[in-house]
């Protein structure tokens, strides 16, 4: 059950209308942390230190100093364990600025003196970049704080992903007696199960998602902040993407995020200080979030697309926009399975209930006429979770390089994490 | 199957123990009708928190399935690959059951099949459902 006072600061209901702050708000700094495969234990490299360096060049980038700050924005939240971390010296020597982030270690540890504004987003509500920015747009434009610095890293210690814990134990408690006794425990087993409903129901099969794959690897490939332009690899083809190892068939391994260490920081403003700082502003048009808890074990198709209907309605209410006008499309793969959903919901080009992986087959390249997900996404750079946002933010400034799509870039639709739980956000160029 | 052991709490403990005697029980909200599971602490229609029992006739249609080849769960981990079928319950097909389909070869699992709630010993009386496929 999640609270009315988050149910409305997110806007999680159908039917509130268009967003009060629309055009009010803007992103005016991003900064992207260096990014590893795995921690090596080091305090240089702890999601702390790696939080300042990324808070200095979105600080760097609008053009402000740390007086400036006003208000911190943190998802403390780095999808790893606590009880791994290694002995370190202060300030290394708690979870905090090591398993986690919060507001508060970013603030004593950078010497934010001008703060009166904190938020951290709790762990409960699943949160995550996307959470903290519209979190951050709705307390900026409700005039808790004018300038806030919004921060989110994901981490990696040694060993496989998720096998700690529960996950590792002879008794299944808690949450686990539902899904434990039966091996229900594999990266993305929900979405894996759902794209066997989607290709019965639609007449598709899941090979069909490899042009997908590649091309979110191909972007990913010109996103600087990213794992695979910094740590190059040959490319992904369409032939390595079917030879590739079942994780929980049909979901492959390469329909897997790869876990990294890394995030991002950025800086939200109303547009009126915006006007003054270093970058062309990139307005909030609109922020929501779907939050579902599904009918019994797992989801079925049925409940997801009703899932999907709800935050079609929230973002075109909210926004005052319709399918037609949204450029810059980044919607989450952090498997690549549930993206087809996000695609068929915003009916983005067109794009209808069964249609993704025909869409998929066409020219989706940046250069292209349908330009899907230009950022490279999770898939493509990393799972930061930050490559999505940092992407529609550069698009709308012109800034994106050899991912700049051809097409106008003049308002961007960016989400995640998941159909039942994701947070959603509206840029645009222009305030109105 | 190399199952982890179901530890109850205080909501599940009915629901553990009509396993135990090999009857599967869904929760009944008292209010409005609805049956659920996993079991909750409150309807999740009307949100009331008067929820029995009710006894099912232990028969489901399997909705669709996966196969784990690289399970996070090192229990299972000798055991893979292996199938995770999703079972809808006839008499409420909006819940559904996972289950390893026991005698259904890997990667082979007929959707649409009907089936029946079966139960495993994973500890001394303790018992764990699951189905499978009449032929």
């Amino acid at each position: 059950m999640v609270s009315p006072y988050y149910r409305s600061i997110y806007r999680m209901d159908e039917g509130l209308g268009v967003w009060e702050h629309r055009g009010k708000v803007a992103v005016v700094g991003v900064g992207h942390t260096p990014i590893d495969r795995r921690w090596d234990e080091r305090p240089e490299t702890s999601l702390g230190a790696y939080s300042m360096i990324a808070a200095q060049k979105a600080m760097d980038d609008a053009g402000i100093s740390l007086d400036d700050i006003d208000g911190v924005v943190s998802c403390p939240r780095a999808n790893i364990p606590e009880w791994s971390r290694p002995e370190l010296p202060p300030p290394y020597n708690t979870a905090d600025g090591v398993s986690k982030v919060t507001a508060e270690w970013l603030i004593t540890n950078m010497g934010l003196n001008n703060v009166k504004f904190i938020d951290n987003t709790p762990d409960s509500l699943g949160g995550n970049i996307s959470w903290a920015l519209n979190f951050a747009a709705q307390a900026v434009g409700d005039g808790k704080a004018e300038v806030v610095l919004v921060r989110y890293t994901m981490g990696n210690f040694s060993g496989r992903y998720s096998q700690a814990g529960s996950n590792s134990e002879e008794e299944a408690s808690g949450g686990g007696q539902w899904t434990g006794p039966w091996g229900w425990g594999a990266a993305g087993t929900p979405y894996a199960y759902l794209m066997g409903e989607y290709c019965r129901k639609y007449g598709s099969n899941p090979d069909r998602m490899a042009p997908f794959v590649v091309n979110a690897r191909r972007n990913g490939r010109m996103f600087p902040d990213g794992y695979y332009y910094q740590h190059p690899e040959e490319a992904l083809t369409v032939e390595d993407y079917l030879a590739s190892r079942w994780i929980a068939k049909p979901l492959r391994i390469h329909d897997c995020d790869r876990p990294v260490q890394g995030g991002a920081c950025y800086i939200v403003t109303t547009a009126e200080r915006a006007k003054d700082m270093k970058q062309p502003p990139v307005y909030f048009l609109n922020h929501c979030v779907n939050k579902f808890d599904s009918r019994s074990s797992v989801e079925t198709l049925d409940e997801v697309e009703g899932w999907m209907d709800s935050l079609q309605k929230k973002i075109y209410e909210g926004s005052g926009l319709t399918p037609r006008d949204i450029d810059v499309y980044n919607p989450y793969d952090g498997f690549t399975h549930f993206t087809q959903y996000y695609l068929e919901a915003m009916q983005w080009h067109g794009v209808k209930r069964g249609e993704a992986h025909d869409f998929y087959a066409g020219d989706i390249s940046v250069e292209g006429p349908h330009p899907l997900l230009p950022s490279g996404g999770n898939n493509g750079t990393g799972r930061t979770r930050c490559a999505i946002y940092t992407d529609c933010i550069q698009q709308l400034r012109g800034q994106a390089g050899e991912r700049q799509i051809r097409l106008k870039a003049e308002t961007a639709l960016g989400g995640e994490t998941t159909p039942g739980s994701s947070a959603w956000t509206v840029f645009g160029k222009n305030p109105d | 199957m190399p199952r982890q052991v179901p530890i109850p709490d205080d909501l599940t403990k009915p629901f553990w123990d009509a396993i135990n005697e090999r009857r599967l029980v869904v929760q009944s909200c008292t209010d409005c009708g609805t049956l659920q599971y996993p079991p909750r602490p409150e309807c999740q229609d009307c949100g009331s928190g008067n929820l029995g029992w009710k006894e099912t006739n232990g028969r489901g249609k399997v909705s669709g399935y996966i196969v784990i080849h690289d399970s996070r769960m090192k229990v299972w981990w000798a055991e893979q690959p292996y199938n995770v079928a999703v079972v809808q319950l006839e008499e409420d097909p909006t819940i559904n059951f996972f289950s390893n389909l026991p005698g259904t070869p890997v990667d082979d699992v007929p959707v649409g099949a009907s089936v029946e709630v079966m139960f495993e010993e994973v500890a001394p009386g303790k018992l764990v459902h699951d189905w499978r496929v009449l032929s």
